[in-house]
C-alpha cells in the first residue's frame, strides 16, 4: 500500500475517535463541566482533524475546523461564556464536522449551506468582545508563502549577529545558523573576540563571541532575516545592504584577533561545517554533553523505547488466535478424557497437571477474549445525535442519559448490537416519549429523558433503554393485535403480555406510529435480530411512567453454553438460551393432528412437538413419546415448541466452529463444536427447527396462551 | 551515523505522517504521544533533536520543554514546535517555555528537514 493512503487511513480511523471525543467532551461541557481537561479535550480533538486535514488538502474540512476551534478557543480562555444556545451551536458544529470528514472520505464536498449557516454563527459568536480571531484563509493557505524570487543581481548583506546567553539555553547553536547564512550564497564571516573574557572570569553559560559577516547572494532582505527567525530577540541582528556592489575590500582589514571563514554554497557542504564547528568547540558554555562514540552507538543498537501503551493488531490476527485457542481447550478436553479411560488414578501427577493445564487453558481463553472485548462506548456515542435529530424533527426534548459506557463485550457483538439499539433509542425518543405539550399536562417536565445504561449480569451483557414517556397503551395495542388476528378477541392477556404483543411480526405498521414504540419497521426486526445474537429482550411498562427495553445478550459468539442431548443416537447442542423448561411427557397429553403433527397439551395450551431425530433424518422412526425427554424451546418470535430427544447429558460451554465455512450450511444446523472425546457435535439450529412447525399453518394464538 | 529525532504528538496521523517523511530524509524517528510519555522516552534514549506539538493531553508541549530544559542533560536539546498556528503569540510563548525553533503545519517533508537540519550539527 502506498504509504500516503496509509497515512489516510489513519486520519479517517483516527477522525472518527476524535469526533467521539468531541462529543463526549460536548456533552460533558452540557452538563455543566466546565473544568480546563474537558475544554482542552474538546479543542485538542477539533484542533487535531484540522491538523491531519491539512495534510491531505482537505481545504473545506480544515476551514470549518478553524472556525470551530476558533470558538472554542474562545470558549477556553473564557472569552466565550458557555450559554444553553452557545452549547447547541457547538453540538451541531460538531455533527456538521462529522459529515465534512465523511465527505473528506468519500472526497466529495459536504453540503456548502448548513456549514455556511454555521460559519456565519460562528463568525458572530467569534466577533465578541475583543475580535482575536485569526482570518481562517491564513491558515487554510499552504504552509507558508514560498519563497520569493531570487532578486536577479548579486548584492553584498552586512550583518552582524551578537548571540545572547539565552540563545544558546533554547538549544540554539551560532554555528548552525551561520552555516545555514552560508546556504544563500557566498559568506564572509569575521568572528569577534573581544568582549571574551580571560578564562578565569568566563562565566560559562554566558555569551561572548559574535559575527560580523558579508553575505554575496542574490536574496532579499527576508530570506536573511528568515536564517535568524527562530533566535528573533534571543540575539542582537542587524542586517544591512551594503550601499555599492563594490569589490571585497574586507579581507583586507581583519582584526589582529579575529578568524575568517569563508563559506561556500551547498556543494561543499562537508568541508565548511568543519571550520565553522572549530570556534564553537572552543567555547565550553554552549557546548552540551555529546554523547561519546561508544555511548552513541549502545543508543543505537537499543530498539527504540517509544513503544506506546496500546497497539493495533489486525483483527485477522485476533481471530486466529481466538481460533487457536479454542482449539486448545478442546485439545486439553480431550487428553482430559484420555487420561481418565486409561485409568489413571485423580489423584496421580499426571491428572493432577492436567488440572493445572486446564486451569491455564481457561485462562489464556479468557484472556483472548478479553483482547476482542471493547467497551460499548463506540456505540453509546452514536446514540446523542441521533437523540437530537429525531427530537429537532419531532419537536420533542429529549435528554439522553447514558450508564456504564465502560462495559466490555466481545467486538462482534458491539457490531450488532448498534443497529438494534439505535432502532430501540429512536423509538424510545419519537414514540415513547409525549410531546412537551402533553408531558406539561401530565405534570410532568417538558423534557423527556431517554437513559441508556449498560451492565454485566451473570455472564451477559445487559442494554437497558428506559423512557419516561407515556408508557405502552395497553387497551390499544391489544385491540390492534386482535383487529390484525394475532390474538383471540376474548385472549385473556396479563399486562406483559400485552405488552409483548409489540414484538409479534405484523403487529407493527405505520397505522401505530402515534402510540407505541415502532414506526413501520417493527419491534420484531430488533427481537429478530438481538434472538439471532443469542439475546432476549424484554420490556417493562408502567402507565404515565414511561417503557423499560432490556436486551440481554451473551459476551462472546465464539463460545456458547449449550445443552448435550442426544437424538436417534447422535450428540447434538442446543443453545441453552432457547431452552425454557425439560419436561417429560406424559401420552395422555399427546395429541396427534391430521397432518402428521403432535401437539402437546401444556398448562392450558398446546405447543407442537418436534421429533429432533426424525426432523434431521437421523431415524425414520418417531420416538416414543414416553421414552423421551422433552424440552420446551422458544425460537424467533417467541414461537414456541417441545422437542423430544432421547435423554439429556448435562450442560457445558462449548467453542463453537462454523460448520458453514468447513463444510457447508445445513438446514435445522447452526454450527458444529468438537466434543472432548474429539467427535464432532452439531449445534442446533433451534430457530429453524422451530419454524418448521409452522410453516404453512398460519399462527395459531394458542401459542400464546400456552405460556 | 544518522541522527536521532523524536517525534512528540498525540495525534496518530501527524505522528505517522512525521515517520513517513523523517525516515525517507534518512533520520531515525522515535515516537511519543504526548508530554508525559516524551518525558519517559527521554529517560531511556538521547535523541539528537526532539519535534513536538503543542496541544496533547496529559502534558503539553508548552510544559514538555519546559520539562525537558530543567533536565541539565538535556538543557541544550534542539527543540522544535509543531504549530498549525500562525500567530505570534504561540510562538512567543513556545520560545519563552524554551523552544529551540517551530515548523508550521500543515508542514511540508522538506521544510521540515530543513528546519532540522538549521538545530542540529
Amino acid at each position: 500500500m502506498d504509504p500516503m493512503a496509509a497515512i489516510r487511513d489513519v486520519f479517517f480511523q483516527e477522525c472518527e475517535e476524535q469526533l467521539a471525543e468531541l462529543e463526549t467532551g460536548l456533552l460533558r461541557m452540557e452538563d455543566g463541566a466546565d473544568d480546563p481537561d474537558t475544554v482542552n479535550a474538546v479543542f485538542r480533538a477539533v484542533h487535531s482533524i484540522k491538523g491531519g486535514a491539512g495534510i491531505f488538502s482537505l481545504d473545506a474540512l480544515v476551514r470549518f475546523a478553524h472556525v470551530f476551534e476558533t470558538s472554542l478557543d474562545g470558549v477556553r480562555s473564557k472569552r466565550i461564556a458557555v450559554t444553553p444556545a452557545v452549547m447547541k451551536l457547538l453540538l451541531r458544529a460538531a455533527d456538521a464536522l462529522a459529515d465534512h470528514v465523511r465527505a473528506g472520505r468519500e472526497g466529495v464536498a459536504a453540503e456548502p449551506g448548513k456549514t455556511a449557516a454555521l460559519v456565519a454563527e460562528f463568525a458572530v459568536l467569534n466577533a465578541g468582545p475583543s475580535a482575536a480571531a485569526a482570518p481562517p484563509a491564513a491558515v487554510a493557505a499552504p504552509v507558508a508563502a514560498p519563497p520569493p524570487p531570487p532578486a536577479p543581481v548579486e548584492r553584498i548583506w552586512n550583518i552582524e549577529f551578537k548571540p545572547l546567553a539565552v540563545l544558546y539555553a533554547k538549544g540554539n547553536e551560532a554555528a548552525l545558523l551561520l552555516r545555514e547564512l552560508g546556504q544563500l550564497g557566498r559568506l564572509e564571516l569575521d568572528l569577534n573576540t573581544k568582549s571574551l573574557p580571560s578564562l578565569a572570569e568566563i562565566e560559562p553559560e554566558g555569551a561572548y563571541l559574535s559575527w560580523t559577516a558579508r553575505l554575496h547572494a542574490e536574496c532579499d532582505e527576508a530570506a536573511v532575516r528568515d536564517v535568524f527567525d527562530f533566535v528573533d530577540g534571543d540575539c542582537t541582528l542587524s542586517i544591512s545592504l551594503q550601499p555599492a556592489p563594490v569589490a571585497r575590500p574586507a579581507a583586507a582589514e581583519e582584526a589582529p584577533e579575529g578568524f575568517e571563514f569563508e563559506f561556500f554554497p551547498p556543494s561543499a557542504e562537508s568541508s565548511e561545517s568543519e571550520p565553522v564547528s572549530e570556534p564553537v568547540a572552543e567555547v565550553p558554555e554552549h557546548h552540551p554533553a555529546a554523547p561519546g562514540p561508544v555511548e552513541a552507538m549502545a543508543a543505537k543498537a537499543e530498539t527504540s523505547s517509544a513503544v506506546s501503551a496500546t497497539i493495533r493488531v489486525d483483527l485477522d490476527r485476533v481471530d486466529r488466535l481466538i481460533d487457536l485457542v479454542g482449539e486448545l481447550v478442546i485439545n486439553e478436553a480431550m487428553l482430559s478424557q484420555r487420561v481418565l479411560e486409561a485409568g489413571i488414578a485423580r489423584a496421580s501427577g499426571v491428572a493432577m497437571a492436567l488440572d493445572e493445564l486446564e486451569h491455564l487453558t481457561r485462562e489464556i481463553q479468557d484472556s483472548v477474549m478479553a483482547i476482542r472485548a471493547q467497551p460499548v462506548r463506540s456505540v453509546f456515542q452514536r446514540m446523542p445525535r441521533l437523540v437530537r435529530e429525531v427530537a429537532a424533527q419531532t419537536g420533542k426534548q429529549v435528554r439522553l442519559l447514558t450508564e456504564g459506557e465502560g462495559t466490555e463485550v466481545d467486538k462482534t457483538v458491539i457490531e450488532r448490537i448498534a443497529d438494534p439499539l439505535t432502532h430501540m433509542i429512536r423509538n424510545a425518543s419519537d414514540h415513547g416519549l409525549e410531546s412537551p405539550a402533553k408531558r406539561l399536562a401530565a405534570g410532568k417536565p417538558a423534557e423527556g429523558v431517554v437513559r441508556l445504561t449498560a451492565l454485566h449480569r451473570s455472564g451477559r451483557i445487559v442494554l437497558e433503554v428506559a423512557d419516561d414517556g407515556a408508557g405502552i397503551n395497553r387497551p390499544r395495542v391489544k385491540a390492534i393485535a386482535v383487529e390484525k388476528g394475532l390474538i383471540a378477541a376474548d385472549a385473556q392477556l396479563s399486562d406483559e403480555e400485552i405488552d409483548n404483543l409489540i414484538f409479534l411480526p405484523g403487529f407493527s405498521t405505520a397505522a401505530v406510529i402515534s402510540d407505541i414504540s415502532g414506526r413501520g419497521v417493527g419491534m420484531d426486526v430488533v427481537r429478530q435480530s438481538v434472538t439471532a445474537l443469542g439475546g432476549r429482550i424484554s420490556i417493562s411498562s408502567r402507565p404515565g411512567h414511561g417503557s423499560t427495553f432490556t436486551l440481554s445478550l451473551p459476551l462472546t459468539l465464539a463460545v456458547l453454553d449449550g445443552m448435550v442431548v442426544s437424538a436417534a443416537g447422535h450428540t447434538l447442542i442446543i443453545p441453552l438460551g432457547t431452552i425454557l423448561e425439560t419436561l417429560q411427557p406424559r401420552a395422555k397429553d399427546v395429541h396427534a393432528l391430521d397432518n402428521d403433527l403432535r401437539v402437546l397439551a401444556l398448562r392450558g395450551g398446546y405447543v407442537p412437538i418436534v421429533d429432533v431425530g426424525l426432523t434431521l433424518g437421523y431415524s425414520d422412526q418417531r420416538i416414543e413419546t414416553t421414552q423421551s425427554v422433552a424440552l420446551l424451546v422458544e425460537g424467533e418470535g417467541r414461537t414456541k415448541a417441545v422437542l423430544l430427544v432421547d435423554a439429556i447429558h448435562g450442560q457445558r460451554q462449548v467453542v463453537i466452529k462454523s460448520l458453514e465455512a468447513n463444510y457447508r450450511a445445513v438446514p435445522g444446523i447452526a454450527a458444529a463444536t468438537v466434543m472432548g472425546d474429539g467427535r464432532v457435535a452439531l449445534i442446533l439450529d433451534v430457530d429453524a427447527v422451530v419454524s418448521g412447525t409452522r410453516s404453512d399453518a398460519p399462527r395459531e394464538p394458542s401459542l400464546l396462551e400456552a405460556r | 551515523m544518522s541522527k536521532t529525532v523524536l517525534t512528540v504528538d498525540d495525534s496518530r496521523t501527524m505522528r505517522d505522517m512525521l515517520k513517513h517523511s523523517l525516515v525517507a530524509a534518512g533520520f531515525r524517528v522515535i515516537q511519543a504521544e504526548d508530554g508525559v510519555h516524551g518525558l519517559e522516552v527521554l529517560a531511556e534514549e538521547k535523541p539528537d533533536v526532539i519535534v513536538t506539538d503543542i496541544n496533547m493531553p496529559r502534558m503539553d508541549g508548552f510544559g514538555f520543554i519546559e520539562a525537558v530544559r530543567r533536565d541539565p542533560a538535556n538543557r541544550a536539546m534542539p527543540m522544535l514546535v509543531l504549530t498549525t498556528e500562525v500567530d505570534a503569540e504561540k510562538k512567543g510563548r513556545a520560545k519563552a517555555a524554551g523552544a529551540t525553533g517551530w515548523i508550521v503545519k500543515p508542514f511540508d517533508p522538506v521544510k521540515l528537514v530543513d528546519a532540522i537540519r538549521r538545530v542540529t550539527a
